[in-house]
């Protein structure tokens, strides 16, 4: 150590640190289908986030009066919104199911003290999924 | 440091109350008023019966409710998609300022929509 040259406090500045840094791309998940998985099912918050503020422009259309929700519903009707609509569904559905999928490792359900299996919880949820859908489709249709 | 990871679990759980109402109720909204009903598959409810399902109190606090929490569900999330997928993490009082102030202004513009309805 006795032979290490001496580094004054601004050359230590100047000269930084050679701490190793792989420089990663930012597609570094394309190579494997798992994390090809992961990245669309972060993605999904996007449309969450994109059909929020889709039915929050509906909400403001229908208290605009008759012709700002006719025109609105012109709109829903053109080949571009349904097209996107349906991107929209899938990926929804996608959030849907994976969020079912993990919530039994999220929480853990417990009847006495028996945990009840994840594949149940599952099902229970995906069952529960379809009645509420089906009751607030009977409501926005029968209105 | 030591705030932003006591913050995590508040953060978290508005991330996963969102997560679960929109995985529930949005497919529906979208399959029915984005795609069976401009198709034509179903009837098209009138203006003014939807109106007057908007204005029912439970109708509006169903709707601000999974309006804001599911843009929380997505500021959570989208910060962390930020993070690990375009690599930002140096960024992060950015993001955070971005994703749950984007979340919260969204709130109150909800709040104001269904209030003045």
């Amino acid at each position: 150590m006795s032979n290490a040259p001496k580094i004054s406090a601004g050359e230590r500045v100047r000269y930084k640190p050679q701490i190793y840094m792989p420089q990663m791309s930012i597609f570094w998940w394309v190579k494997d289908r798992a994390y090809v998985f992961f990245i669309i099912r972060e993605l999904t918050s996007l449309v969450v986030a994109a059909y929020v503020i889709l039915m929050m422009i509906q909400i403001n259309a229908l208290s605009q009066g008759p012709e700002a929700w006719q025109a609105l519903t012109d709109w829903f009707a053109t080949p571009f919104s349904i097209g996107l609509h349906i991107v929209f569904l899938i990926l929804l559905i996608f959030h849907t199911l994976t969020w079912f999928w993990v919530a039994p490792t999220a929480m853990v359900v417990r009847i006495g003290s028996k945990k009840v299996p994840g594949s149940i919880l599952i099902a229970g949820n995906i069952a529960m999924w379809l009645i509420i859908s089906l009751a607030i489709g009977w409501l926005i249709v029968s209105i | 440091m030591a705030a932003k990871k006591h913050n995590d679990p508040f953060w978290w759980t508005l991330f996963g109350a969102g997560g679960t109402l929109s995985a529930f109720l949005l497919p529906v909204h979208v399959a029915l008023i984005g795609i069976a009903i401009p198709l034509g598959w179903l009837e098209a409810p009138g203006y003014e019966s939807l109106r007057s399902l908007v204005e029912h109190p439970i109708t509006r606090i169903y709707l601000f409710v999974l309006i804001s929490l599911s843009l929380f569900h997505w500021a959570h999330r989208f910060r962390y998609t930020l993070y690990d997928g375009l690599m930002l993490k140096h960024l992060e009082s950015y993001i955070m300022v971005f994703c749950y102030g984007g979340a919260l202004a969204g709130t109150i513009i909800t709040a104001i929509l269904v209030i003045t309805f």
